[in-house]
């Protein structure tokens, strides 16, 4: 008998795994970088780090079903006559018409008008269907200004100027050819079919001071009715909310970095940016220092499944939430039942991001009109509006066992952390210790 | 309220003093304009580089400011006839809709950014980015405009009477521009191209329109988008 040495177990890198190895070599054969929609997917700090404590015997609870938990929020009483008044304090964020289907954008504002709360325009102005089923409507101000007119900014609730966005802080947009339709490129004055690139920057103001004269302008043009939000990436937090609420802001939007978009380089998403997480406490701090916490609203999006994750955002000092990406689900976006579909793109359902190419066979991220028909506007705002009522309920749930009459009297208190980067990010104890990172002179 | 109905100037005129009322005042007096008011000419006194003046008038009405303005003076006008009688600040007529706004002096940096409609005259020079990102609007300036003008043009006609700074015009789409003096340097993707008759007769049009005498079309040269960029192309990455 010969001796045979053992085999060695093949052995794949962690560095070099099978995405990356992919990635390279679809680089090489290419030459460009990968495009996609959605937000981060790397795995990220986040609400699940954190855990609620509930009532015991110095904190008593409320009654489920019985005792009265309060989820309504008003938004833009800082300077706007005509506040939005929400009540839930989930709001639809921005989506714009031409990423998603005229149907998409129509169930949106129905699921969002059954809920009580808001829904927002997007790059690419604002579109009837939008406007006709959105009783609140958040029309958002864009570096790019496609779409924009007097007469919408007139007859929307609320202006939200936008400065970032969580999956690309300082990047632009970008729209390919193959979803600029006769109709969307007429509402954004551009040739049909070419690719749509929507500036990073706004084209007639720069800095704080500026930022503070153009909020003038809009208030001026709208006779000071309005509240005006102003939206970034979570970049710096703390101090582009000192400075959004310095410029005269209302309401501040910070959206993390698994806040979704139409189509950014890969790259980009993963790379640039901040957890939502990590961007509550600092957006939270500005505020407080300045002493407009609560006097000027804090929206926070990106990465919100759930009625806990509204809990916990809400402990740690936020105002409302926004979701993007779980509104697009519940209207039936990966969903299953088109896996067969999926598989042709090279894809599996829960995977599919190429919300650029205008291929979506759920008809929500497109602009084919043959596959736009798969969203039926009035069931899919009805998932909507069950979902949000679901997420509502949740965070009611939690809320009552934590002793609060209303979702806004949840507080850092309630929280521990089950990891020390959760702990320091949320600045709440991690569990089971007193220590939060980071404070008490502790490192 | 004081000094409204007892104008000076002009007997017609209805008279709003800055030194007196303040903008909010001045600017939602503008916007309760019914449609057919007769209230047709108004006159601002004392702007004194105040920004957002008259902003958002969606009547036809004509309105004269006595001095110079600070930022976005005109922004989003939708029909009105406003001449500054000074110069403009930044982002003077930025996203117009239609009618017209004329700076007798000077406009800072973008001029008529964004904006959808309507003609913007600057009878003076202006600054960087003047038109940039522009939707339809014409924009005539007698003097020279300052850098990055045009970019990102998507349409509309950019018409100057002296000349433009570097980066003229930098990824434009289909907006014209038209300069009869000395261009430092054309930006990514923009070209010169030739004036045919029909660009002939638009400039001449245009001309008209903004009051310019003694200035032939043929005097003028044109640029516009190569189009080479409309479509991203991994080999044209060196241009951005």
């Amino acid at each position: 008998m010969t001796y045979r040495n053992p085999p060695t177990t093949p052995r794949k890198s962690a560095t070099f795994d099978d995405y990356t190895l992919s990635e390279i070599r679809r680089a090489a054969a290419t030459g460009i970088y990968d495009i996609r929609g959605a937000g981060a997917k790397r795995k990220l700090p986040h609400f699940d780090d954190l855990l609620f404590l509930g009532a015991s015997i110095s904190r008593y609870p409320l009654e489920g079903y019985r005792e009265r938990c309060d989820t309504s929020v008003v938004l833009g009483s800082r300077h706007a006559k005509k506040p939005i008044e929400l009540k839930i304090p989930i709001t639809i964020a921005g989506m714009s018409f031409g990423s998603l289907s005229g149907p998409a954008k129509e169930a949106l504002g129905r699921g969002a008008t059954l809920s009580g709360t808001s829904t927002t325009t997007g790059d690419g102005g604002m579109t009837e269907e939008e406007r006709g089923h959105s009783k609140q409507l958040v029309y958002q101000y864009l570096p790019s200004r496609y779409g924009m007119n007097l007469r919408d900014l007139r007859r929307a609730d609320a202006i939200e100027v936008v400065v970032g966005q969580g999956a690309k802080p300082g990047g632009g947009g970008m729209l390919l050819g193959q979803k600029i339709s006769d109709r969307v490129a007429e509402m954004r004055t551009l040739p049909k079919g070419i690719d749509q690139r929507s500036a990073s920057r706004h084209p007639d103001w720069t800095g704080p001071d500026d930022l503070e004269i153009k909020i003038l302008e809009l208030r001026e043009i709208t006779d000071w009715e309005k509240p005006i939000y102003v939206k970034v990436g979570g970049a710096r937090p703390y101090y582009d909310t000192a400075l959004a609420v310095k410029a005269g802001a209302d309401v501040v939007v910070v959206d993390g970095m698994q806040g979704g978009t139409a189509a950014t380089q890969e790259v980009f998403i993963e790379n640039v940016g901040q957890p939502t997480l990590a961007c509550i406490r600092p957006a939270v701090q500005a505020l407080q220092d300045l002493g407009m916490h609560r006097k000027v609203q804090l929206i926070v999006s990106g990465g919100i499944r759930n009625g806990a994750d509204v809990a916990k955002a809400l402990a740690l000092g936020v105002d409302a939430v926004s979701i993007g990406t779980a509104a697009l689900v519940a209207l039936g976006d990966n969903d299953p039942r088109w896996e067969a579909e999926y598989n042709e793109l090279g894809t599996t359902a829960g995977a599919y991001d190429d919300w650029h190419e205008g291929k979506d066979p759920a008809g929500i991220t497109t602009q084919d009109p043959d596959l736009m028909k798969r969203v039926d506007p009035i069931a899919a705002g009805r998932r909507l509006a069950n979902y949000l009522k679901v997420m509502t309920l949740e965070a009611q749930t939690i809320a009552r066992a934590c002793g609060k009459n209303s979702l806004h009297n949840l507080e850092p208190e309630d929280l521990v952390a089950l990891t020390i980067e959760a702990a320091a990010m949320a600045g709440v104890p991690l569990a089971g210790t007193n220590w939060i990172p980071g404070k008490n002179n502790t490192f | 309220m004081p000094a409204t109905s007892k104008a000076t100037r002009e007997s017609h005129a209805r008279v709003f003093d800055l030194d007196v009322q303040s903008l909010r005042e001045l600017n939602q007096a503008l916007h309760k304009l019914a449609p057919g008011s007769n209230e047709t000419a108004w006159e601002v006194l004392n702007p004194k580089g105040n920004h957002s003046v008259a902003v958002g008038v969606d009547q036809p009405v004509s309105i004269d400011v006595r001095g110079s303005v600070g930022y976005y003076c005109g922004g989003m006008n939708s029909g009105s006839a406003i001449t500054v009688h000074g110069s403009a600040g930044p982002g003077v007529g930025e996203n117009m809709m239609s009618g017209s706004i004329t700076v007798k002096g000077d406009a800072s940096q973008y001029a008529g950014a964004t904006g959808k409609g309507g003609l913007l005259v600057i009878e003076g020079n202006a600054s960087s980015r003047c038109g940039i990102s522009m939707k339809g609007i014409d924009i005539v300036v007698h003097g020279n405009i300052g850098h990055m003008s045009a970019f990102m043009a998507q349409s509309g006609n950019l018409v100057v009477l002296g000349d433009a700074g570097d980066a003229l015009g930098d990824s434009i789409y289909e907006a014209r521009l038209f300069v009869r003096g000395k261009v430092d340097s054309l930006g990514a993707d923009c070209i010169a191209k030739e004036m045919r008759p029909e660009h002939l007769e638009l400039l001449q049009g245009l001309l008209d329109r903004a009051g310019v005498k003694d200035v032939k079309p043929s005097e003028f040269k044109r640029y516009g988008s190569a189009r080479t960029l409309y479509n991203f192309n991994i080999d044209n990455a060196d241009a951005y």
